[in-house]
Order: C-alpha cells, then sequence, then structure tokens
C-alpha cells in the first residue's frame, strides 16, 4: 500500500521547483508537462523533467508525470522521451480506453528496449470531461498500470458548462462516481484540487468533503496546501487509540476462541477490524506512529 | 549537429541559465555570465562543453546567462537551445 494523501501539481518547466519537489513533504509529485507549460515551452520542458528525473534524488517521494495528451502534437514525444527515464507513473490527461490501451503498449515496448521490469511504469488516468466520468469503468480496466484515478473538476465542470463553486455541489456525483468505481478495482481516488490557495478553511471543508464519501487523496496545487490535507487524510490520534484497542481486543478474544466479541459495549465484526488495521498502517505509513 | 538559425532557451528566474546559440565559423565558443562565476563557472563552462559535445556540435556561439542553475537544468537548457537552432 502507498500512501497518496496529496499529490502535488508542479510546473515541469520550473528548475528550482522541480529541484525542491522531494523536500515540500506531498506523497507525490505531478512534473506538469500539460496545463502548466506554454506551447512554445513544451520542448524545454520535457527536456528540463527529463534530466530531473536521470539525476535528482527525489528521496522516495513518488514521481509522476502529466504527458500532453497523445491527441496533441506533443503527447508521443513527451511518452517517448519521459518513459526512458522511468517516472514511478504517467497521470493522462482527458484518458479515454484507447488511450490507456494506446499508452500501455508504448510502455511495454520501451520497457523492453530499457531493460525495465515490464509494467514497471504505472498510470494514473486523469477524469476531467463527462464522457471520461461515464467511462471511467472501461478506462481502468484498459490497463493493468492503473493505479488510481485523479478527478479534474476545472475542466469537467468547463466541459458540463455548469460554474465551479467553493462548496462544490456541482461535482458531488463525479466524485461519489470516481470514488465508488476506484474502491470497486481496489485503485487510489485523488480529488481534485482546491483552486484558492489563500482558502485554508475552504481546503479543510473541501478535502472533508472528499474523504468522507471515499476519495482517498487529494491533487495540490501549492505546497502550502499539503499540511492541511494530510491533516484530513491522516488518521487523528483518537481514530489510532480506538484501532489499537480493538485489534488487542482481537488477539484476547482469539486466545480465548471466541469469533465475535464486543467492546465498550458495542460487538466488533469483521468489518471493524479491518477499518481498524487500515487506520494503523495508514498511520504507520504517515509516520504517526512506529510499530 | 550544424547550427543554422540563432534560438534561445531557459530563463533569467531563479535557479535557471539563459542560453542563446548562434552559428558560428570557428569552432565552439563560450561567453558566460553567472551569478555564481568564481565559485561554478569553470564547472559551468565544462557542462556546456559537454553538452555540446554529446550533440557533436563543432561551430556554435553560446551566450549564458546564469542564475544559479543545477547541472541537469543546465544541460537540458543547452541542448533545447541547439534543437531548436538546427
Amino acid at each position: 500500500m502507498k500512501l497518496r494523501r496529496t499529490m502535488l501539481f508542479m510546473p515541469g518547466n520550473n528548475p528550482g521547483m522541480i529541484q525542491n519537489a522531494s523536500i515540500l513533504g506531498a506523497d507525490s509529485v505531478i512534473l506538469d508537462l500539460e496545463d502548466a507549460v506554454s506551447i512554445d515551452e513544451k520542448d524545454a520542458a520535457r527536456m528540463l523533467v527529463r534530466n530531473a528525473l536521470s539525476t535528482l534524488d527525489f528521496s522516495g517521494c513518488e514521481v509522476v508525470v502529466r504527458i500532453n495528451s497523445i491527441q496533441s502534437d506533443f503527447g508521443y514525444d513527451d511518452l517517448n522521451v519521459i518513459a526512458r527515464v522511468k517516472p514511478d507513473a504517467i497521470l493522462v490527461p482527458k484518458a479515454t480506453s484507447d488511450d490507456i490501451e494506446e499508452i500501455d503498449e508504448i510502455l511495454s515496448i520501451i520497457e523492453r528496449e530499457e531493460g525495465f521490469k515490464l509494467g514497471s511504469i504505472k498510470l494514473f488516468p486523469l477524469v476531467e470531461t463527462a464522457i471520461g466520468l461515464e467511462n471511467i469503468r472501461e478506462t481502468i480496466l484498459a490497463s493493468k498500470r492503473n493505479i488510481g484515478v485523479l478527478l479534474g473538476a476545472e475542466d469537467l465542470t468547463a466541459d458540463m458548462g455548469i460554474k465551479r463553486t467553493r462548496e462544490g455541489n456541482e461535482i458531488f456525483y463525479a466524485r461519489n462516481r470516481v470514488a465508488s468505481i476506484c474502491k470497486a478495482y481496489k485503485i487510489d481516488a485523488i480529488d481534485t484540487p482546491f483552486a484558492d490557495v489563500n482558502d485554508v478553511e475552504g481546503l479543510i471543508e473541501d478535502t472533508k468533503r472528499a474523504k468522507a464519501i471515499g476519495m482517498t487523496g487529494k491533487a495540490a496545487i501549492n505546497p502550502r496546501q499539503i499540511d492541511y490535507i494530510h491533516e484530513v487524510f491522516s488518521p487523528s490520534m483518537e481514530e489510532i487509540m480506538y484501532a489499537k484497542r480493538v485489534l488487542k481486543a482481537k488477539e484476547e478474544a482469539l486466545k480465548e476462541g471466541k469469533g465475535v466479541f464486543s467492546l465498550d459495549g458495542k460487538m466488533v465484526d469483521a468489518p471493524i477490524i479491518q477499518r481498524a488495521e487500515n487506520i494503523i498502517l495508514k498511520a504507520k505509513l504517515a509516520g504517526i506512529i512506529r510499530e | 549537429m550544424k547550427i543554422n538559425n540563432p534560438a534561445k532557451a531557459g530563463s533569467l528566474e531563479s535557479n535557471d541559465i539563459f542560453v542563446m546559440v548562434f552559428p558560428n565559423e570557428n569552432g565552439n565558443e563560450i561567453e558566460l555570465e553567472s551569478i555564481v562565476i568564481k565559485q561554478f563557472g569553470k564547472r559551468i563552462r565544462e557542462v556546456i562543453e559537454e553538452t555540446l559535445k554529446e550533440l557533436n556540435v563543432e561551430n556554435a556561439k553560446i551566450i549564458a546567462k546564469d542564475r544559479g542553475a543545477l547541472d541537469y537544468t543546465i544541460k537540458a537548457r543547452v541542448e533545447t537551445a541547439i534543437r531548436r537552432a538546427m
């Protein structure tokens, strides 16, 4: 299990930001060759990100590269250059099942040529159109490389012709659909970034809403957003203490040969035990507890 | 690689380097300006020369204005400028 509470977008043509990527605390960074790079600088960003990946030590921080759409003039060059320096994953904009299938095949060829383990470069489809949202199941099933889906609400609401608001009611369905399907296929559901970097309260509320319906992490567009998002997606001390008590009670019940047991007067069954185990695992991965 | 046109890449932002490439007649020539010229001027020149060699560039004039770029950035900006100049 890899913790992806935050995926921080960084412009792919900004060397100062790229070389600091690993110290900002995000679980993953997304080096962006698409929207953050002007048409005239696509070649420069591609070479900079290629060199960064082959030279810099990202110290265990997952590195994902958002390429341009393979329907555009830049996508194939991005893929061919970037895959050869082995990013952890490729983020595929406006992904369709056809795009994902084609990218999967190209990656397999590059992995063979470069001597990388087959299937080692993962994929993240970006859902940011109505058709992308409705066809998300097929897109996920198009490749075993898919490890998560990122919801892009700005483009999605533009495609829908609806207004994006602070409260986010307009993406309630999209969030639920992404969260539910990702859970069904056991991959991560990453929520859309919160655009106003100065609105901390709004960010926290938005993150809580996403978490409440099953999103597993959230994209960030500014390093200042990381700690707030982590706080929402990390287990609280109260949750950890309760989870520890559940697991201890489970051990004692096993010793006594009990299948079902109670804690604080409430029956504890398999889903509660599983939730407790998940909380402890997440707390360990987040570095909140050691043992 | 033959330099046919003037071209540029990079920026004057912190941690970046602005590289201009021009056709030249007698080998490679590098004009470097850097905020860390005393400490790293020699190394920056070496990186530019190495990149030109890797790209088989033999007749280019490079004007580089460095703002504290690391090697990976210098190499990327020189390569971008050269490819744009072809």
